[in-house]
This record gives C-alpha cells, sequence and structure tokens, in this order.
C-alpha cells in the first residue's frame, strides 16, 4: 500500500492527512477538528458519547501507540459495542480513531 | 541450586520449548546447576489443531489428530495435569486448581487462546451445533461432518467473527475446501457459499488478499466484507437463521461455520499484571520475553505480538524464545531475533494448496520457497498440497521434538521472492496490518 498525504484545511488549520483521512500527526489535533470532521461524515453534532469515546481512543494511543479495535472498545471504554455502531455508524474503530485524529487501529493477521 | 524452568500449556508452543530446554541442557550442561523442567496442562489430549480443518469433509478423523500430551514430552520433563489457577508474577509462583504450588525462575506462557463464544450474542443458542457450527475444536469439527453429509443444498455462509484468530487463513480453506467437497458431490450447482469477514478484503495483507479474493471469485463464492457480526438469530422455523452485523446487514443461512472471537486464556486474567484486556500476554515482538517480568516469556497463540496465531509462528518463535531463555539463565543480554517469520499452506480444494511465507516487513509474495527452485508461493500447485499433508508428520516427529527442520529456519528467506515494484513508494504494513 503506498501512502500519499494530502494537506487540508480542519478548524481553519492546515493538516496533512493520509488517502483514507488519518491523521499524518496525532499531536494537531484539536477537539474543533474532531466537530468538523464529524459534520462532514454527516454526524449532526458530537455528544458526550462520542467525547467519552474520542477521549478514550487518544489516551490509549499515547499510552500504548495503538488505537483500541472495537471489541476492547466495548470492554473497557463504558460504552458497548451495539452503541459504538449507533454512535460511529461507519465502523465505530476507523470511523473514532480518524475524529480522534490518531492513526488506523493495526487490525491483526 | 537448582533452575526450575515451569512451561503453562502443553501443545504446539509448551512442547516444543520443553523438548528443546530439554535437549539444549543435556548436551551443553549447564554453568548453573541443575535444570528442572515442568510442563503443566489441563488435559492429555494433544490436538493437531491444523487437523480439523479436513474433519468436516470426512478427510481426516478425530482419533488421527490427538494424541496423548505426556508422549510428545521427553521422560525426563515432568508433565502436570491439572488447571492453572492463576501465576502470582511476584511471588514467581503458579498455583494450580488442585492445591499445588509450583514456584519457578523462569515461567513460559503457553496456553494459547480460547474460542469465546459468548461473545457474540445468539451463537450458542437456539441451532446451535444443528445449524450453527464451529470447525475450530473437535467436538465442533465432528458434528459439523455430519451436518455437511446431510446438506443436500442451500445457502452455507462462513463467518469469522473477529480478528485475532488461530490460522487466518483456516476460514478461506473451509470455503475452497467445501467448493471443492460439492462439486464432488454433486451439488455445487445447489449450494450458495459466502464468506463473510470483518476484514476489508480476503486477506490482510494487500497482495496475498487480492489473489486470494480472485480465487474465491473463481470459485463462485460471494466475499462479504466489514461484516461485524453483531447477533446470530434462527428463523422461526428453526430451518435456517442469519448473521445480523452492527450495522444492521443480515446474511442468511441454512448452514452457517462460526469461527467465533478468541480471547487468551481465563488464568491471565486472574493473574495480575500478567495479560491484556483480552488476556493475551504483552510480549517484546522480537525477543519474545513478556513485558510484566524478566523471567517470563511467551510465544504461540498466547502473546500479544502482530504476527499470525499459527503453529509455524509458534514454532519459529520456538527457537528463539530457547535461545533467550538460556542467555537470560547466563545473564547474557537477549537476541532481537525473532522477524516475525510465518509460513502457511493455504488448502484449495482439488488436491492443490498455496503457499504464504511472511514476516513482520515483508507480506507474502508470489515466487518459490525457500529459493528460487522451490515450492511455488501464491500459487496453487500439487505440490504445495502434498506439503500440507506431509505438514501432520514433520509435526508429530520433527516440530514437536524441537529438531530443526531442514530449510525452514525461524528467519523469513528472502532468495525467491518476487518483490513488488517500485519498493522505494511501498510503506510496509508491519505484520500486524
Ligand atoms: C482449525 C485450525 C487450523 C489450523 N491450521 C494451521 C495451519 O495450517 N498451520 C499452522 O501453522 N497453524 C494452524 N493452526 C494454528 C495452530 O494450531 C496454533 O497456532 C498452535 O497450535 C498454537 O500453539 P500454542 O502452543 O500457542 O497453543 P496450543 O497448542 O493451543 O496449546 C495451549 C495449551 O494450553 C492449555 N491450557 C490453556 N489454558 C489452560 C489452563 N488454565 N490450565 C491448564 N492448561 C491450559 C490447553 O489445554 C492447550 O493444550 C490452526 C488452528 C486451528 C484451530
Amino acid at each position: 500500500m503506498t501512502t500519499t498525504l494530502t494537506t487540508t484545511t480542519l478548524a481553519g488549520v492546515a493538516v496533512q492527512v493520509n488517502e483514507e483521512g488519518f491523521f499524518e500527526d496525532p499531536k494537531v489535533w484539536t477537539p474543533a477538528m474532531a466537530e468538523e470532521m464529524a459534520k462532514a461524515d454527516g454526524l449532526d453534532a458530537l455528544n458526550e458519547q462520542h467525547w467519552t469515546v474520542l477521549n478514550f481512543m487518544r489516551k490509549e494511543f499515547f499510552e500504548k501507540g495503538t488505537g483500541p479495535t472495537v471489541r476492547v472498545l466495548g470492554k473497557t471504554s463504558g460504552v458497548s459495542v451495539k452503541d459504538l455502531y449507533l454512535l460511529f455508524p461507519k465502523g465505530p474503530a476507523k470511523m473514532a480513531a480518524r475524529l480522534a485524529g490518531i492513526p488506523k487501529p493495526k487490525g491483526c493477521i | 541450586m537448582t533452575k526450575r524452568i515451569v512451561i503453562l500449556g502443553g501443545g504446539t508452543g509448551g512442547t516444543l520449548t520443553a523438548n528443546r530446554l530439554h535437549r539444549h541442557f543435556r548436551h551443553h550442561g549447564s554453568q548453573h546447576q541443575p535444570v528442572e523442567i515442568t510442563v503443566v496442562d489441563q488435559d492429555d489430549h494433544h490436538v493437531y489443531q491444523p487437523g480439523l480443518l479436513f474433519v468436516p469433509f470426512g478427510l481426516a478423523n478425530h482419533s488421527e489428530i490427538v494424541r496423548p500430551r505426556q508422549a510428545q514430552l521427553h521422560r525426563d520433563i515432568e508433565f502436570v495435569q491439572d488447571l492453572i489457577d492463576h501465576v502470582d508474577i511476584h511471588a514467581d509462583t503458579v498455583y494450580l486448581q488442585g492445591g499445588r504450588e509450583l514456584p519457578y525462575d523462569v515461567l513460559v506462557v503457553a496456553t494459547g487462546a480460547i474460542l469465546a463464544f459468548d461473545e457474540t450474542e445468539g451463537l450458542t443458542g437456539p441451532g446451535w451445533n444443528e445449524k450453527v457450527f464451529t470447525f475450530y475444536d473437535v467436538a465442533g469439527a465432528t458434528g459439523l461432518a455430519a451436518a455437511l453429509d446431510n446438506f443436500e443444498g442451500g445457502k452455507l455462509v462462513v463467518n469469522v467473527v473477529d480478528m485475532p484468530i488461530k490460522c487466518p487463513v483456516a476460514p478461506l480453506e473451509f470455503c475452497f475446501l467445501a467448493d471443492w467437497y460439492f462439486t464432488d458431490r454433486g451439488i455445487r450447482d445447489k449450494v450458495e457459499i459466502s464468506y463473510a469477514t470483518p476484514l476489508d478484503g480476503a486477506f490482510t495483507k494487500p497482495v496475498a488478499s487480492a489473489a486470494l479474493a480472485s480465487l474465491l471469485e473463481e470459485k463462485g463464492i460471494h466475499l462479504v466484507t466489514e461484516f461485524n457480526t453483531g447477533e446470530v438469530a434462527m428463523n422461526d422455523d428453526g430451518a435456517g437463521g442469519k448473521l445480523i452485523g452492527y450495522d444492521g446487514r443480515e446474511v442468511p443461512f441454512d448452514l452457517a461455520v462460526v469461527v467465533p472471537m478468541h480471547s487468551g486464556a481465563d488464568y491471565v486474567g486472574r493473574s495480575e499484571g500478567l495479560g491484556d484486556d483480552l488476556n493475551f500476554v504483552p510480549t517484546d515482538k522480537r525477543t519474545l520475553q513478556a513485558t510484566a517480568k524478566s523471567n517470563i516469556f511467551s510465544l504461540g497463540d498466547a502473546t500479544n505480538v502482530p504476527a499470525s496465531k499459527a503453529g509455524s509462528v509458534t514454532h519459529f518463535e520456538g527457537e528463539v524464545l530457547v535461545d533467550n531463555i538460556i542467555r537470560f539463565l547466563d545473564h547474557e543480554e537477549l537476541d532481537s531475533a525473532y522477524d516475525g517469520h510465518a509460513n502457511c499452506f493455504i488448502e484449495t480444494g482439488f488436491g492443490k494448496a498455496l503457499l504464504i511465507d511472511f514476516n513482520y516487513d515483508t507480506e507474502p509474495l508470489p515466487g518459490h520457497f525457500p529459493a528460487a527452485v522451490g515450492m511455488p508461493l501464491l500459487k496453487e500447485s500439487r505440490m504445495n498440497h502434498l506439503g500440507k499433508l506431509m505438514f501432520q508428520w514433520v509435526y508429530w516427529h520433527a516440530l514437536l521434538q524441537g529438531r530443526d527442520i531442514p530449510g525452514i529456519g525461524a528467519d523469513m528467506p528472502s532468495r525467491g521472492k518476487e518483490q513488488p515494484t517500485p519498493p522505494s513508494t511501498r510503506t510496509t504494513q508491519g505484520a500486524s496490518a
């Protein structure tokens, strides 16, 4: 897989993302960027549960070097897998990771 | 003082580690006194798990793939049959459910993965072992053989609930063999076969994924991707049912073959500091030392290393792990030698198989194994099928005994592989992609 980065403007800031929209540098992320990406994804607004998940994902990423899978999210974030799919209809692990500004979670082989 | 090495699990990894360690200390002695090796397992039935794939199709019988565990271990190795209750990593002691305590100098965690049936709603509810099966254990594979025998047509769905699973190619092999099996019975036109996977393609690595997707297509097997099974539900008449995805999609079936979620062994969760959220053991992917403590090592399906949960991986890891245990006892620096090497035959039906060979940095590529002349990689051939069948003999007689297998070592060979072009623009996905 080739990685091509593009620059996009989020909340008024130029940000580098890969072709799937994942941040190149998770540190440049701000909550306002998440709000903007969520709108583009068709979510009206991010509610408290969304933020629980996004904050949890960022914390896990900075502690462990990789974002959690949906199953681990369901076990540890306080939000059930069913609810995760309602909150992030395009697939929680991927969509939440993108909105949280962290890399796509590594699947397993 | 005697050094005590306790090995948890007497499956592939535990057995080959015990035999390798035993051989080393017998031949080379030890600068540090005698070594005692103890292996613990809950039962005395060692299953050749790759053989489970063949049982549903009547190509193997469960008695051919199960042998006593103790018979695979050198007689000087102590075998304890009991359930592990927990490990106290601070006290360097294993507690067994029968009450025995096993203090250790070095611990090896080789307790593999368990099938977490309960994590999928409805999976073991109505229809279980009648219309809904797994072939990932002996009972399931045997029951499925009877169900396939009675299957006269309809929708067969093969589903992987979530990764990681043991031998991630096995469900694909099941699809290919089902295609062959129904063709052989003359009813292939009456059977619709689908493969529903949580991945975004047939497999994880791009080149192999594309090759396997076209094989599925050639064989008329429908591929359903990014399908995350939330529930297995039977129809009211009990004749069939459907898989319901978390996103609302449904896959109807007359017969479902489900590979359930996998977790590490339960006792890992009861052993403070040893495991992660899924009870797998966080382990250095190159030295195979557990991150919990320097005298704990882990290999095989029990670890969280980003390599396939496969017997070949366990075998290659074993070489590095044993070397590092010896280094640890000798107070030497550990060797970061494991490169993620995996080597899998993929049975494709009609007496053929593919072979894939890869590691942390190199995805499965076409070419030949182990060098320019050898078994074809990523290409169907009869030779690969024979290789797969021969592997059972190799497993019992060389792999478990801890003997080196000529031409197949821990380091992945690069000779013979066709490099994709142009390499400079590719980012390797790591073995965890
Ligand atoms: C259907 C199928 C097909 C496969 N095909 C292939 C293939 O073609 N090629 C390949 O390379 N690999 C294949 N594999 C994978 C391979 O079998 C495993 O990766 C390998 O056996 C892992 O070895 P292990 O030692 O980690 O675990 P195991 O061999 O499973 O051993 C773990 C042991 O720990 C014991 N244990 C667990 N918990 C406890 C406890 N609390 N107390 C006491 N004992 C405990 C268990 O009884 C078990 O004996 C396949 C697997 C399956 C299921």
